[in-house]
């Protein structure tokens, strides 16, 4: 049980955004990807997602491979992808958007049991479960995007820069949720962000990609006492 | 005063089967961002189908439902083997747009074909099931007719319909939410490619209910070359456009101002105005509102 | 510059070669061959205004027939009531659609490709019926446009059909001359700069808008060449001269001649006068049905057009060339 990723390399056209990559993200885990714009996480994510189309390598989830999959069959094996910019439809409702993640699970009393959780966890999201959700502040359409993707039960979440325009206040709310997740709900998690510093610091594994290739792996502690992560992304 | 009533009943009519072709335009252009413009010839292929029914002394309540379920399919198959394999292809942005148009176009001639070929110049009837006579009030006869009462009751009933089919079920979430943001729904599980066929399927449907019931209401009798059908196919695009082309209740609403609104113009200005009436107010209305009158606000645009 | 210059004067030899060649062919054809010679030549201007419209400038247009239709009521009218020379009859033409072009130009240039696509398909529906509203369009029936028999110095032998295969072959050729100088021209860049992408072009100071009124206004022009060429080998305006089945009739050739050049225009216009005589000669071999007769030429038309959607969705002549070039 764990997610593998072994020689994988993605093409944009010309452009090599995910070169020859291989790492293991162990289950129960939480692991932050860091880099500079245009390092390719976010390539990365959507590519374990099935979104992006793979060149070459693999990646498995419990023995199923990540790569020959469409998204909507890679999500039914427990994997859930939050993308990048608050992955949230503004014309739906919070409920229907909440609902739109468990759309493919068959029973109802689970189902709501799931959002029951979800609401206790986001308690913003389950006053405001009527409201179109384009009347949600930035903070508030982030978690219900991470709601939307736990409404399908995963066990293994990606999360794409779910910091990004939020005020640090939220931020640290939103890390310490995601932290929370991990421990009580057992989830596997891969965490990318911007915010080098705040993902390391409630993260168990760390990997720094830097133009689409593996630049430094270890664990968070290890990574933040790196002085060449430190002076290339952490800022001192 | 009279006359001014019997007008407005005719345009409410006619408007509510324009509301279905646009119903069913709105349908396509949400699934798959495109218009189809054999839109009037898989209407005219369902009503068909109904009128060979029909010939069978079938009854009507059972010709509706078969016809629909025609028109569903034709729809459906056009969505997985014409446009599908179309839209897969990358190509350039102008490409694009262009692409599906002419498909569609093509489309349309060989269902002309099609039907030409199965039908010759024999003529499909789709009499009115019941009285067109119109009620009698007050020693005047009024534009009202059992038949105009039934036509508004089944454009409502499917009103109905699809929006519990939209609003309250699983397959309507998924709809709306694949038309507003596939990736998200794909995210989610939403096997969006299947769901795209499903509204093109429903459009189909809402379409023969138009190309039927515009049948019942005007001449009662369908042609392969009929002409009739290209005009619902643009008042239904004109409805669509002044609803914002994105909003189903947008599509209801402009289709029932249209037909009022041709209604009066054919009344009071003259018949041979009616068509091109309706070019002027597309014109007006994508100059001035392009949005749609009746635009839902935050409705996303193409 | 220069080079410019010697390739305008190769394009000129070369009409100039092409006119030559119609001038010989309409000697040794029968009359019904110069009067199909016609009908390709009023094609080849009405499929041009469409290539300019949509290859160059990004524009749809499927009421293209409907244009044609104003440019030969303009030219009936002038003829009837103001008893101009023919040939300001198809000035008049010209002119009067340019206009209305430019106003439907207003309009269209605001619009999307499916919108734009509705709009026209509207017009093309709706113009028709307005002749039985103006006692002056002549209704149903329509109004005569008479071009007038051959000059008599052209010898007596010189037949009726051969003086509009004259005619219209040097209308299509002084039009394909002007469309080629266009298309070299500022404006002519400024189209392809804007359809190839629009927010460079606009950063770079074109006017989006008004390039695309001004494409429509010319292809209406031109369209409205065809539609008086196309009366004259009628003899008559009436609305069945320009049904909607014309519009599409029209669509379908650009889209065979491929939308993206004009050099192609010759094989959409001919594909559109040989498909219903290959058809027809084809079912008599087949069968005696009137029938398939009829629907023959509607279904190879229409499968040719998806066929070239999903095989060479740029038109046959860049297929060919992307195949040289592997
Ligand atoms: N759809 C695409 N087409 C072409 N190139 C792309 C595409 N998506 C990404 N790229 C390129 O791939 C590279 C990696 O992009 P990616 O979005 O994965 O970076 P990122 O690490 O997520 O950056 P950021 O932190 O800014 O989100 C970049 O050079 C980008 O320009
Ligand atoms: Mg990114």
């Amino acid at each position: 049980m764990a997610l593998t990723v072994s020689e994988l390399t993605i093409h944009h056209g010309a452009i090599c955004a995910i070169n020859n990559v291989s790492f293991t993200v162990p289950q129960g885990q939480l692991t932050a990807v860091i880099g500079a714009n245009g390092a390719g996480k976010t390539t990365l994510l959507r590519a374990l997602s099935g979104l992006n189309k793979s060149t070459h390598g693999h990646a498995t989830w419990n023995a199923h491979n990540l790569l020959h999959s469409k998204p909507e069959s890679i999500v039914r094996h427990g994997v859930s992808h939050v993308s990048e910019g608050k992955a949230v439809i503004p014309e739906l409702t919070v409920n229907e958007n909440l609902e739109l993640g468990a759309i493919w699970r068959k029973n109802k009393r689970e189902t709501r049991e799931t959002k029951d959780q979800i609401t206790s966890i986001f308690p913003r999201l389950g006053e405001r479960l009527n409201q179109r959700t384009d009347t949600l502040s930035g903070g508030e359409r982030q978690m219900l995007a991470i709601g939307r993707a736990l409404m399908s039960k995963p066990q293994l979440l990606l999360l794409d820069e779910p910091s990004l325009g939020l005020a640090p206040l939220v931020v640290e709310q939103i890390f310490q949720t995601i932290r929370d997740l991990t421990t009580t709900m057992g989830l596997t998690v891969v965490l990318v962000e911007q915010n080098a510093m705040g993902a390391l610091k409630i993260a168990d594994n760390g990997i720094v990609l830097n133009l689409g290739k593996v630049a430094v792996t270890g664990t968070a502690q290890s990574l933040i006492a790196d002085p060449q992560v430190r002076a290339a992304y952490l800022g001192y | 005063m009279f006359q001014f009533i019997n007008t407005l009943l005719i345009g409410i009519t006619a408007g509510s089967i324009y509301s279905l072709m646009a119903i069913a335009i709105v349908l396509v252009w949400r699934s798959t961002r495109v218009i189809n413009f054999a839109q009037g010839g898989l209407a005219l292929a369902s009503s068909f189908v109904g009128a060979s029914i029909l010939a069978q002394q079938i009854s009507f309540w059972i010709a509706l439902p078969i016809a629909m379920i025609a028109g569903a399919l034709f729809s459906a198959l056009t969505e997985y083997f014409l446009l599908r394999p179309l839209l897969k292809r990358s190509g350039d942005k102008g490409e694009e747009i262009f692409l599906p148009i002419i498909a569609t176009l093509g489309l349309l001639g060989i269902i002309k074909t099609i039907l030409n070929f199965t039908y010759g110049d024999r003529i499909g009837s789709i009499p009115p099931p019941i009285s067109d006579k119109g009620f009698v009030v007050g020693g005047q006869v009024i534009a009202l007719s059992p038949m105009r009462i039934l036509i508004l009751g089944i454009v409502l009933f499917l009103m109905v319909l699809l929006t519990f089919l939209f609003q309250r079920t699983n397959l309507g979430l998924a709809l709306r939410a694949s038309s507003y943001s596939p990736e998200i729904s794909r995210l989610a599980g939403v096997r969006v490619d299947v769901i795209r066929t499903a509204g093109w399927a429903i459009s189909g449907a809402a379409g023969a209910a138009a190309g039927i019931l515009q049948t019942t209401n005007g001449s009662g009798a369908i042609s392969p070359e009929s002409f009739e059908f290209s005009l619902l196919l643009v008042f239904g695009f004109v409805a669509a456009v002044i609803g914002g082309i994105e909003s189903l209740i947008g599509a209801v609403l402009g289709g029932l101002t249209l037909g009022v609104i041709l209604a009066f113009i054919l009344m009071y200005i003259g018949g041979s105005l009616v068509f091109f009436s309706a070019f002027l107010i597309l014109i007006v209305i994508l100059i001035v509102r392009p949005h749609g009158i009746i635009g839902v606000k935050g409705g996303r645009r193409a | 510059m220069h080079k410019v210059k010697t390739l305008r004067f190769k394009t000129g030899i070369g009409f100039f070669l092409i006119g030559l060649c119609v001038f010989f062919l309409s000697n040794v054809v029968d009359e019904w061959r110069a009067f199909q010679g016609a009908t390709v030549a009023v094609y080849v201007v009405a499929i041009a205004s469409i290539i300019l419209l949509t290859g160059y400038s990004g524009q749809i247009s499927l009421g293209h027939g409907a244009l044609l239709g104003i440019g030969a009521y303009a030219a009936a009218l002038a003829q009837i009531y103001a008893h101009l020379p023919i040939w300001l009859c198809f000035v008049t033409a010209v002119l009067v659609t340019a206009i209305f072009g430019a106003l439907l130009g207003v309009a269209a240039a605001r619009l999307s490709g499916p919108y734009l696509a509705g709009t026209t398909l509207a017009l093309a529906v709706g113009l028709p019926s307005i002749a039985s509203q103006f006692s002056i369009l002549g209704g149903e029936q329509g109004i005569s446009f008479n071009v007038g028999w051959p000059p008599l110095s052209l010898g007596a032998d010189f037949t009726q059909y051969k003086w509009f295969f004259w005619i219209a072959t040097i209308a299509a050729l002084i039009m394909m001359w002007f469309l080629q100088n266009i298309l070299s021209s500022r404006y002519g860049r400024m189209w392809r700069a804007v359809k190839s992408n629009s927010v460079a072009a606009e950063l770079a100071g074109i006017g989006i808008g008004s390039s695309k009124v001004l494409a429509f206004t010319i292809s209406s022009g031109v369209a409205g060449l065809a539609g008086a060429l196309l009366a004259m080998t009628t003899n008559n305006v009436s609305p069945s001269v320009f049904p909607l089945a014309l519009s599409f009739s029209l669509a379908t050739g650009a889209v065979l001649s491929g939308v993206n050049t004009l050099g192609g225009v010759m094989i959409g216009s001919l594909a559109l006068v040989a498909i219903p005589e290959i058809a027809s000669s084809a079912s008599n071999l087949w069968s005696e049905s009137e029938n398939t007769a009829m629907i023959l030429p509607e279904l190879i038309v229409s499968a040719l057009l998806i066929l070239t959607v999903f095989l060479a969705p740029k038109g046959p002549i860049e297929k060919l060339r992307a195949r040289h070039r592997h």
